[in-house]
């Protein structure tokens, strides 16, 4: 009867623990970002054609769908996400706010000359601490913001048709 | 004469203090590093990695000492940019109560099966 009941629990507990590592392996084993719904906080830096200091949070004046892109000239998924930052710069209702990330400022401006600007400020983060602040992990990546700065999505890596539609229904 | 040796002295001592206050913190920033992973490499921490993401958390963190963050505030800081994820050091909630509560339970399941299992205890 003792060993039926020792049998018993050591097979309840066996099952406990794997039903937890069972749970533990339906989990992502890779960074999901949690800052959706949060609002970024205010950061000043400086702009990267002139070079003046300025706070965030007087580009967020107008009521729009607020775009802030990290790039990089020597960061290849930028080159090729470019090309849908200009289209969706046309969209009227969405404002594109560039972040220079640990860049070569001579070779940031000529990626901006040879590709064209889609942004309506690029501001420079040469260290890499804004992005720290923002909680970015990498170039290129994406905030969705409303005009109280608040995260509506986030996508890293380079956007695509399929977002660019998404982003664009935000406006509608 | 004498001015001037004081003048020396005074400066020696601030760049010895200085020094020392400098080695403080590159080993705070060390290891705090060390406790926080790298989030875009391969089971890496911060300290490890020389990626574009951990050379700016380094400098970040060590920008955070120096406007006089605490290790906990760092962490914290953190942790709400990033989530519990980037920690190695899990604090103790809902989501990690499994994570700490596991090995005390298998000691004392295992503790069990041996006290009811071993002659010596019957002794």
């Amino acid at each position: 009867m003792k060993n039926k009941t020792l049998f018993i629990t050591v097979i309840i507990f066996v099952l406990f623990c794997f039903l937890i590592f069972l749970k533990g392996l339906n989990n992502p084993n890779t960074y999901v970002p949690t800052k959706s719904g949060k609002q970024i906080s205010s950061f000043n830096a400086k702009k990267l054609f002139n070079n003046e200091n300025i706070n965030i949070d007087s580009l967020f004046i107008e009521d729009k769908i607020y775009l802030l892109n990290i790039w990089s000239s020597w960061c290849g998924p930028c080159r090729i996400e470019h090309n849908d930052l200009i289209k969706l710069s046309k969209n009227s209702s969405i404002k594109i706010i560039g972040i220079n990330y640990r860049d070569n400022l001579s070779n940031a401006k000529k990626f901006i000359k040879q590709l064209g600007n889609p942004y309506s400020e690029i501001l420079v983060d040469q260290d890499g601490t804004i992005a720290i602040d923002l909680g970015i992990i990498g170039v290129p990546e994406t905030y969705v913001l409303d005009k109280n700065k608040k995260i509506l999505r986030i996508h890293i890596g380079p956007l695509n048709s399929q977002i660019l539609k998404e982003i664009e229904n935000l406006t509608k | 004469m004498n001015y001037l040796k004081i003048k020396i002295l005074i400066v020696l001592v601030f760049l010895l203090f200085h020094s020392n206050a400098q080695s403080e913190n590159i080993d705070l920033v060390n290891k705090i590093s060390k406790n926080i992973r790298c989030l875009i490499c391969q089971g890496q921490s911060v300290y490890d990695s020389q990626s574009d993401f951990a050379i700016s958390m380094k400098i970040a963190i060590k920008k955070k000492i120096q406007e006089g963050y605490t290790e906990n505030q760092i962490y914290d800081y953190l942790i709400g940019q990033y989530g519990e994820w980037i920690s190695y050091n899990p604090g103790f909630n809902k989501n990690t109560i499994f994570l700490w509560l596991l090995p005390i339970l298998t000691f004392i399941v295992g503790g069990w099966l041996i006290f009811k299992k071993t002659k010596f205890f019957k002794l």
